[in-house]
């Protein structure tokens, strides 16, 4: 059984197909890319997973779960895990705080006892704050953890929502465009970071990402899709040389 | 500068950074309890007024201030929290069970409205809300049985344990009991904050995507987030009456709902620190105003002009004044201070700009 499995997924926005009877598997342990020119639907594609839209047909499962009866706060409590193409960090709160809202999934306090502040609830925070600091640690963030967001720059934004995603211990990571508007250093730094979460932390990792460099550096295999539905999947080099995707990136020579 | 060398986790976790700031606020607290000896009786009626307002700031500060929900009819909730207090009373429970009674009623009645609110977003949510003000004072007419309608209602004194405690004979014993209810929610808040629902609180008022994908139910904080801010309110409200020792159906009105909101912008929203600051400010205007009006009348000749709305008409200024150059509001302002005091001398003006993050293109959706 594959961790996340994605069973002929259409999806249409008025006439406008963005995913389209769309099939594919992504294993335990391994990086998988999606690429594909703009508008072919990747982000759509990791939206579905977070439940924002409804699948018009086919069916979502994740490690042996159907998605599609959870609700999209209930994602995350499966361990999925994501960041924003966009970058949608919580603004106005320090670093930390931000990282703190992915332990959200493990809250075992009620109201009562957290306006109370009792000894359960003081144990569970330091539980929380260690393994936050453990994230801190790994990607280099100890100078900005009591920042505020709005005014880190955008490099250090993209990484915080790495490891804010991180945070909520998950099994799967959906990385949107990890690498978009960062400098070469820091696509390099990313590029290591995740190597290391799926040998270190043993996270499966998907991600939509643009810059070929970094997808053929780190991904087992690659899902080439354009006007939402699949045009090629294997390794990176089979992906990259296939006709079709040429073609979708170039055009149709005539 | 001071730096705050942090070497274990409960530094992160109590509320005060360090022992500087824990002292600072010690020293408030002691002043603040050394009222009763310090002030008359007028200026301890003044202090216990703002108290109180500080309790509705903060009832307000709760949903619109961290979970960015704005309100333009806390007034009924004010409403609901004060005559349910006195209904109570009336009907023979004793204060102290009616007192917090009435907060949890007023929780409810939020909840209740936070149903159909829970669809709509920033300015239809504040006209929902102001509606709901505006219908609140037909609500108490129609509710004469209970609430006096437009004759309203009057309250003395009520007892604790046997004692009396009353704005006007007992100002001190108010006081202490003003003061309790705003220590305790105060400390409530601050726990919520460092604990994760507060935390929750923050994400959905900042993105509400990403606080789903972190796994937080949006509808339930929010409602979560009605229900405490409408207790808190209607704690507010009950004191209020209290206070006022009379009230009818205009007490509460519309314009009450928006100082309130206007008081904790110009505090600072998303911190305890602003509705205090608020308060302050909408406690000590009124004062502020008829002092300077009998120094203009002096200077002038004549007696005090009454200019009707003059005092709404300034506070608005001020609040324009805010939103123009100091969004952040007094507590935000005095965080650049304490900067520049700290830093000094190489405070730069860009220290508190915000980065703008760039390719928010619209490709990249
Ligand atoms: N909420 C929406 N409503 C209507 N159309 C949408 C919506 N979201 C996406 N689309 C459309 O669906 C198509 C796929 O969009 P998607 O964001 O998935 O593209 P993408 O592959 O992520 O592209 P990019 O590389 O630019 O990020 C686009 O044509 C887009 O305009
Ligand atoms: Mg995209």
């Amino acid at each position: 059984m594959s961790l996340l499995e994605f069973e002929s997924v259409t999806l249409k926005f008025g006439g406008l197909t963005a995913v389209d009877n769309l099939s594919f598997e992504v294993e335990e342990g391994e990086v998988f890319a999606i690429v594909g020119p703009n508008g072919a639907g990747k982000s759509t594609v990791f939206n579905l997973i977070s439940r924002f839209y409804d699948p018009f047909a086919g069916s979502i499962r994740f490690d042996g779960h159907d998605l599609l009866r959870v609700k999209p706060s209930g994602v995350a409590s499966y361990g999925v895990a994501r960041t924003f193409q966009n970058i949608e960090l919580f603004e106005h709160a320090t670093v930390l705080q931000n990282l703190l809202v992915g332990r959200h999934r493990h809250r075992r306090t009620n109201l009562v006892s957290e306006i109370l502040f009792l000894p359960s609830v003081r144990q569970q925070e330091i539980k929380n704050r260690e393994k936050v600091e453990e994230i801190i640690d790994f990607l280099d963030l100890q100078a900005f953890r009591d920042k505020m967001i709005s005014g880190l720059p955008y490099g250090v934004r993209k990484v915080v929502e790495v490891a804010r995603a991180l945070a909520t211990d998950p099994k799967l990571l959906l990385l949107d465009e990890p690498a978009s508007g960062l400098s070469v250093e820091e696509t390099t730094d990313m590029r290591w970071w995740i190597d290391d979460i799926r040998k270190q932390m043993g996270i499966t990792v998907l991600m939509v990402e643009h810059d070929m460099g970094l997808v053929s550096g780190v991904s087992d295999r690659v899902l080439a899709m354009a006007d939402g539905a699949k045009l090629a999947l294997g390794p990176p080099e089979h992906v990259q040389s296939h006709p079709a995707v040429i073609e979708a990136y170039l055009g149709k020579a005539s | 500068m001071r730096f705050v060398f942090k070497t274990n986790y409960i530094q992160d976790i109590r509320p005060w950074k360090d022992g500087y700031q824990l002292s600072l606020y010690l020293f408030l607290l002691a002043l603040v309890f050394s009222a009763p000896w310090l002030l008359d009786d007028f200026f301890l009626g003044e202090l216990t007024n703002v108290l109180i307002w500080a309790i509705a700031g903060l009832g307000l500060m709760i949903l619109t201030g961290h979970t960015g929900q704005v309100s333009l009819g806390h007034a009924a909730f004010l409403a609901f929290g004060c005559y349910a207090n006195v209904a109570l009373i009336e009907a023979g429970v004793p204060f102290l069970l009616a007192f917090p009674l009435s907060g949890i009623l007023t929780g409810i009645a939020g909840v209740t409205v936070a149903i159909p609110a829970l669809r709509l977003h920033g300015i239809y949510l504040a006209i929902f809300t102001l509606a709901l003000s505006i219908l609140m004072d037909d609500i108490i007419v129609l509710a004469e049985p209970i609430t006096g309608g437009v004759t309203g209602k009057f309250v003395g004194g009520v007892e604790i344990f046997g004692k009396l405690v009353d704005r006007w004979a007992t100002p001190v014993e108010f006081f202490w009991l003003v003061l309790g209810v705003t220590l305790l929610v105060t400390i409530g808040y601050i726990n919520l904050l460092r604990a994760p629902l507060g935390r929750s609180f923050i994400a959905v008022r900042d993105s509400e995507v990403s606080a789903q994908a972190m796994g937080v139910d949006i509808a339930r904080t929010k409602m979560i987030s009605f229900a405490l801010s409408c207790s808190v309110t209607g704690w507010a409200g009950a004191l209020m009456g209290l206070y006022a020792g009379a009230f009818n159906n205009e007490t509460f009105s519309v314009l009450i709902s928006i100082q309130l909101l206007m008081m904790i912008v110009i505090g600072g929203l998303g911190s305890i620190h602003g509705a205090f600051l608020g308060a302050i400010v909408v406690g000590f205007l009124p004062q502020f105003l008829s002092i300077s009006k009998e120094y203009v009348g002096a200077i002038f000749g004549g007696n005090a002009v009454a200019i009707p709305g003059l005092e709404f008409g300034i506070f608005g200024m001020i609040l324009i004044a805010f939103i123009l150059f100091e969004p952040l509001g007094m507590y935000g302002r005095w965080l650049k201070i304490r900067t520049w005091f700290e830093l000094f001398p190489f405070y730069r003006k860009e220290m508190f700009k915000r980065q703008k993050s760039y390719l928010k293109t619209e490709r990249l959706r």
